[in-house]
């Protein structure tokens, strides 16, 4: 079996804690996430994918429970080492693909690269420029990221997802907002990368017939665990 | 993007260039402040360089005097006195007890620059059936004129004393109807009488300084006024003119002398000065406070415009830190930039104002002083109003929760 890149251990979260308020969107979550899955998540509006996944991706700290990546507990870590940690293991595909509009598609790809090293340095502009070759989008690496289509916007996201190597990509709904083939087309890109790079990821989704071209779907009801099984 | 420069000023000058019209406004607005502020401080410096100019190139800015003669009480025993009334003396012309000594003493003063004793006293000019009561400077020109800048003032003849000479203020040659080269008949009230040519006509820029004064070379001027070997006054001028009271205090304390500085003896003026001073220093305050709320208030819609991409910019790895510097860096930006543009319209503004507004003669107003120091000052202190305009919004921005920003 391959090895455990990330384990969550009886995760808990609630808000307004303490308060007479207080509500509890995660219980005692336990899961654990391997090198190279294509997982799929699932479930209803309000049933806790994305505070589970701020919390994988390290946005957000659970109120109790513990997170593992690589076998090190997340939850002694400060504010600093928390988002050294995130740049470096964990990659982001967001629903409305979050590009920044003052940069160019290929300098958005730059971007982590170029937050973590300071500098753009013709390493950090050649790896861009590889992705956006991986990702197709080659012609128009120098628009600026408004200037593209919903597809195109979101194979950027992908490609600025893997500048860094991460073992994970965390991606929210990346097909949600847009059409059949856009979101074909993204989806088996996501799919390639997987295959190619042995990158794990996890992809919240509500369309059943994408979910089912998974690994593996993991279906949440009400802050809890419902199913995790093969799709 | 330009390999040698960081990510937060990359970040910094894109988001800047992005929202372009918001950074064209408030630069504007940055600009007219900065242009005000060098504007108003340019021409009142100039205003002031004049005024000071004109005050105190006409007299010293600091006179030693002798000390007033007071009657001392006569005394019969302890606490009896025995005249009822005091009365105050008269005071004579007197020479400054060892003035040479002093003079030395003056000159050995680093804060004093030019050292200059004087004879002064009353006198009557005659010629033909006019008479004027003048007022007779005796002085060595070598180093009076370096206090008293009369070759400046010359509108006829030339600045030359010698022992036969005499310099006339402009009303009094025209009451006397004489001009450069007549001869002038000086009666002292201790008798004493020369003749002497006039040399040079001077206008001190007063009717009533114009009607009296008349100077002449030391010697004459102590034997017309009994006063051989002696002097009346001494004259200074100081390194720092506006330290010349503490200096004249300072010198009054330790030498039998009455000191009296410019800024005693043109109060009035004086207050007037500060009063510039402290309308200036406020005008600068206001405009910068204004620029700074201006700067403060375009960033804080940025940073409301801008949190999904700080919440992206955040979960890619961005530290509040370097979230922080991208908008510091962005007031800094905008203060730099509208100082630029506010040093180059204050600039132009002055320019123009100084030609076009002329004093009655035709003179100029001020003189245009474009000192470079003002417009590094201006620079410096614009750029710093943005980095301190910008601090709040930058903290909140490096604060935001990245789940909140990307959800919105």
């Amino acid at each position: 079996m391959a090895e455990e890149i990330l384990t969550l251990d009886k995760v808990c979260k609630a808000y307004n804690v303490g308060t007479p308020v207080e509500t509890e969107v995660l219980h005692d979550i336990d899961l654990a996430l391997r090198r190279s899955e294509f997982l799929a998540l699932m479930g209803p509006s309000g049933s806790g994918k994305s505070t589970l996944l701020n919390i994988i991706g390290l946005l957000d700290r659970p109120t109790s429970g513990h997170l593992y990546i690589n076998g090190h507990d997340t939850s002694a870590l400060g504010e600093a080492e928390l988002t050294r940690l995130r740049s470096h293991s964990i990659g982001f595909v967001f629903q409305y693909h979050y590009l920044i509009s003052a940069f160019t598609a290929l300098e958005n790809v730059m971007m982590p690269m170029l937050v973590d090293q300071g500098f753009p340095t013709p390493n950090v502009e050649g790896r861009a420029a590889k992705l956006m070759e991986q990702v197709g989008l080659t012609s128009v690496a120098n628009n600026l990221a408004l200037n593209m289509s919903g597809g195109q916007q979101q194979r950027v996201a992908v490609a600025r997802s893997l500048a860094m190597h991460p073992d994970l990509v965390l991606a929210d709904e990346p097909t949600g907002n847009l059409d059949t083939k856009s979101a074909d087309g993204v989806f088996e890109l996501m799919r390639q990368v997987n295959q190619q790079n042995g990158t794990t990821f996890l992809i919240v989704t509500h369309n059943m017939a994408l979910a089912r071209r998974c690994d593996r779907i993991i279906e949440l009801v009400d802050g809890r665990i419902h199913a995790a099984g093969k799709a | 993007m330009n390999r040698w420069m960081p990510f937060e000023w990359i970040a910094a000058i894109r988001f800047l260039k992005e929202g372009r019209m918001q950074t064209m406004f408030i630069t504007t607005g940055i600009a007219i402040g900065v242009a005000v502020i060098v504007f108003m401080s340019a021409m009142l410096a100039g205003l002031q360089a004049n005024f000071i100019k004109r005050v105190l190139t006409s007299q010293p800015q600091i006179q030693l005097l002798a000390p007033d003669e007071v009657a001392r009480p006569l005394r019969r025993g302890a606490k009896e006195v025995e005249a009822p009334t005091i009365q105050r003396p008269t005071q004579r012309t007197l020479s400054i007890d060892q003035w040479p000594k002093i003079r030395d003493q003056m000159q050995a003063m680093p804060e004093v620059t030019v050292v200059s004793p004087t004879v002064s006293g009353s006198a009557l000019a005659v010629r033909g059936d006019a008479s004027r009561a003048i007022t007779i400077i005796g002085m060595d020109p070598a180093v009076y004129f370096k206090i008293v800048r009369l070759p400046d003032y010359i509108v006829a003849g030339e600045p030359r004393v010698t022992s036969d000479d005499i310099i006339v203020g402009t009303e009094l040659a025209k009451d006397l109807g004489a001009t450069v080269g007549d001869k002038l008949n000086v009666e002292a009230a201790s008798g004493a009488s020369r003749v002497l040519t006039i040399t040079g006509i001077v206008d001190l820029g007063n009717k009533g300084a114009n009607q009296r004064s008349t100077y002449v070379a030391l010697r004459t001027a102590q034997s017309l006024l009994n006063l051989i070997g002696g002097v009346t006054t001494i004259d200074l001028t100081v390194q720092d003119i506006y330290a010349a009271e503490t200096l004249a205090q300072q010198i009054q304390a330790s030498i039998p002398v009455e000191a009296d500085s410019w800024i005693k003896t043109n109060a009035q003026f004086f207050t007037a000065v500060q009063a510039q001073k402290t309308t200036n220093t406020l005008i600068r305050l206001f405009v910068g406070l204004s620029v700074a709320f201006g700067i403060a208030a375009v960033l804080v819609v940025s940073v409301i415009q801008r949190s999904k991409d700080i919440g992206i910019l955040r979960a890619m790895g961005t530290s509040r830190g370097q979230i922080l510097r991208i908008f510091l860096i962005q007031g800094g930006l905008l203060g730099l930039l509208g100082s630029l543009f506010g040093s180059a319209m204050g600039a132009a503004a002055l320019v123009f104002w100084h030609n076009y507004a002329r004093q009655v003669d035709g003179s100029e107003l001020f003189p245009l002083i474009l000192d470079r120091t003002l417009f590094i000052a201006s620079a410096v202190l614009a750029t710093t109003t943005g980095v301190a305009a910008a601090m709040a919004p930058a903290l909140r921005a490096a604060n935001l929760d990245p789940v909140v920003a990307i959800r919105g």
